[in-house]
């Protein structure tokens, strides 16, 4: 699929829906849409049912979490065109209050790939007909793919002999997590003028003093 | 298998109230059969692993089926986020563990896709001539625990000798029968090791042999089609609109492959044929596997013919480690190595979805960087988790020990479902 037609694609698209669509991007070969929330089901079904776009498979949804924006999460939705074998994603921001209206009417794969954004992300969806969690243990708590939920976890499960049962306990960890940042400051300072960079300036002769 | 009888669905029980027995409903009522929920798994050998299913049944009849997931949650996803982009291809192979090195395959493309790099063409080679033999271990295994559920042990028996010789050649590219952790971003770990090519060519020789016994084993016989024939049908527009893919998809008449489609590494120059079922149930899926491992089998062949001398994986020091020789004698050899195995490599800030033809179905990888060397977010499509969604609709009316035959068609491995 080439980037000009996704780009003629991404204005069909962004001319059929008008003040639905925020934004259309071509990157890396991919088109990306991010359309307004409550217009979700309206993009969808348009994309779905339009011959022009006609992408007839929802393959996955799911989210991404940046906890330092207003409306943290961004449900992300991939589609795929058999009919013209190229494929897309739409993409919407959330936050944990906001519901966001369900895609089960319109393809009815989305039951799941909701139910998991729900357990994992907590990003509610409304009007899903069964939005139960889907991963997690039952009676677990709290949305384990955010960002701000530990890796290790709060509890930890065993069994115990006397009860006969599996309990829960807060996790206890014989080493405590180690988190390393590689991330090393030379890396980001290729901008940056040094004292003595100015030297090598000079060699090209681009600065005589 | 436990039964529990249901008070909730069953109309007419006799319930104890405040004031002693009530019927609940007219006498009427009493003569129904109460239908009955029923706990299938999660530890149950037609489970195909951790899959709990609660099903209501009336009589024999499947009415409903609720799929409980998740027993396999181990949070890869998270755990990836932790990781460096390298530390995050074993993850893969635990997914699903049937067919390690495909997973690979869609990690390492979505990150090549990501930095922008191209495996050198010895590497492609190597890398597809793999996916070819992890996609047959995966159909053999599929099919023989597929005719074990409904009732032949020997396909069985005799496939996983065969599941064994491939494993072999798994531990000697890599190292480990199962977990390879073999592709790597920019190409494969380590070269091919002398001879395996012949070896692998021998086998394309012996391997027709023992499809033939399965096929005379199955194909036509009675038993086997009584129990796939018609079970668990799904129609084209099904299959769409449930995200099913692969062999589910192509079972119901669809002739869609991404490795003709929408080819990735060097699968536009390989010559093979897409099988298309025509009936959509479970013998058509079958059969769709039966003919995938024949024309598996060429690629492998053509593979091994044109696998072309060069480099195995990408030279740019920033992405692949040097060789362990100069390391030995170059400085800059040694600081790369010490870079790449503590910090690991940075990728430019992006998203990307990248998707192959695993033997399942599409696998994709949807990747988020922020231009660190972690990922910021990687999720994992797994084609089991779309497929096993689409249980209750297709076991709907069938009878309980079909629906033990629509799960072993899907080809279900809680690894990639349960993440």
């Amino acid at each position: 699929m080439s980037e000009q037609a996704l780009k003629e694609l991404g204005d069909v698209i962004a001319a059929k829906l008008g003040d639905d669509v925020l934004t259309v991007e071509v990157r890396l070969g991919e088109l990306m849409v991010t359309v307004k929330r409550t217009a979700i089901l309206t993009v969808l079904t348009a994309l779905r049912d339009d011959p022009a776009c006609s992408f007839e498979q929802l393959t996955d949804i799911t989210a991404v979490d940046y906890p330092d924006r207003v409306e943290r999460f961004e449900v992300v939705y991939q589609l795929l065109s058999y009919a013209h074998n190229r494929r897309m994603r739409v993409k919407l921001a959330t936050d944990e209050d906001t519901p966001v209206p369900s895609a089960v009417a319109v393809y009815s794969a989305a039951n799941w790939f909701e139910r998991e954004v729900w357990d994992l992300f907590g990003v509610f969806f409304d009007n899903h007909p069964d939005l139960r969690r889907i991963l997690t243990d039952y009676g677990f708590e709290g949305h384990p793919f955010r960002k701000d939920f530990p890796l290790t976890g709060y509890v930890e499960a065993r069994y115990d002999e006397d009860q006969k049962r599996v309990i829960y306990e807060p996790v206890r960890l014989t080493q405590d997590f180690r988190a390393f940042d590689f991330l090393s400051p030379w890396e980001g300072m290729t901008n940056v003028m040094l004292p003595g960079d100015e030297k090598a300036a000079l060699q090209d002769g681009s600065k005589k003093p | 298998m436990s039964m529990t009888v249901s008070t909730e669905s069953a109309t007419g029980v006799v319930v104890a109230g405040p004031g002693g027995p009530i019927s609940a409903s007219g006498p009427e009522s009493k003569t129904q059969i109460k239908p009955y929920t029923m706990n299938f798994g999660p530890q149950h050998p037609a489970a195909h692993g951790v899959l709990r299913l609660v099903m209501e049944l009336n009589g024999e009849v499947v009415e409903r089926c609720d799929p409980h997931i998740g027993l396999l949650h181990r949070g890869t996803e998270k755990l990836i986020e932790y990781k460096t982009y390298t530390q995050a291809v074993p993850y893969f192979d635990r997914l699903d563990y049937v067919s390690p090195m495909c997973m690979e395959h869609a990690y390492v493309l979505g990150i090549e896709n990501l930095l922008q790099i191209k495996a050198p063409l010895r590497a492609q080679y190597i890398r597809v001539l793999f996916s070819e033999i992890t996609r047959i271990l995966n159909h053999i295994l599929s099919i023989t625990t597929g005719a074990l559920d409904v009732g032949a042990i020997t396909p069985a028996l005799w496939g996983f000798e065969e599941r064994e010789i491939l494993m072999e050649f798994y531990e000697r590219v890599s190292g480990a029968r199962l977990h390879a952790n073999y592709f790597r971003p920019g190409g494969v770990a380590w070269d091919l090791p002398d001879g395996i090519l012949d070896d692998i060519w021998a086998f394309t020789e012996r391997f027709p042999k023992f499809m033939e016994d399965l096929d005379n084993l199955l194909t036509d016989n009675r038993i086997f089609k009584q129990r796939t024939v018609d079970i668990g049908v799904v129609s084209k527009q099904e299959a769409f609109d449930w995200a099913f893919t692969g062999p589910m998809l192509r079972g119901s008449g669809v002739a869609w492959d991404l490795r003709k489609s929408q080819p990735y590494e060097v699968y536009d120059r390989m010559d093979f044929d897409v099988p298309v079922g025509l009936t959509g149930d479970c013998w058509a899926r079958y059969l769709v596997r039966m003919e995938e491992m024949r024309q598996s089998l060429r690629i492998i062949r053509q593979c091994c013919k044109e696998m072309p001398a060069g480099p195995y994986k990408i030279e740019d020091r920033k992405v692949s480690p040097p060789p362990r020789g100069e390391m030995k004698r170059s400085m800059e050899a040694l600081i790369h190595h010490f870079k790449l195995f503590t910090e690991g490599f940075h990728v430019p800030a992006g998203e990307t979805y990248t998707a192959i033809e695993a033997p399942k179905g599409e696998f994709g990888v949807y990747l988020v960087s922020d231009g660190t060397n972690k990922p910021y977010r990687c999720k994992i499509r797994a084609p089991g988790f779309a497929h096993l969604q689409g249980l209750d609709f297709m076991s709907k009316g069938h009878m309980l020990a079909d629906a033990v035959a629509n799960i072993a068609s899907m080809d279900i491995v809680f690894g990639e479902i349960d993440r």
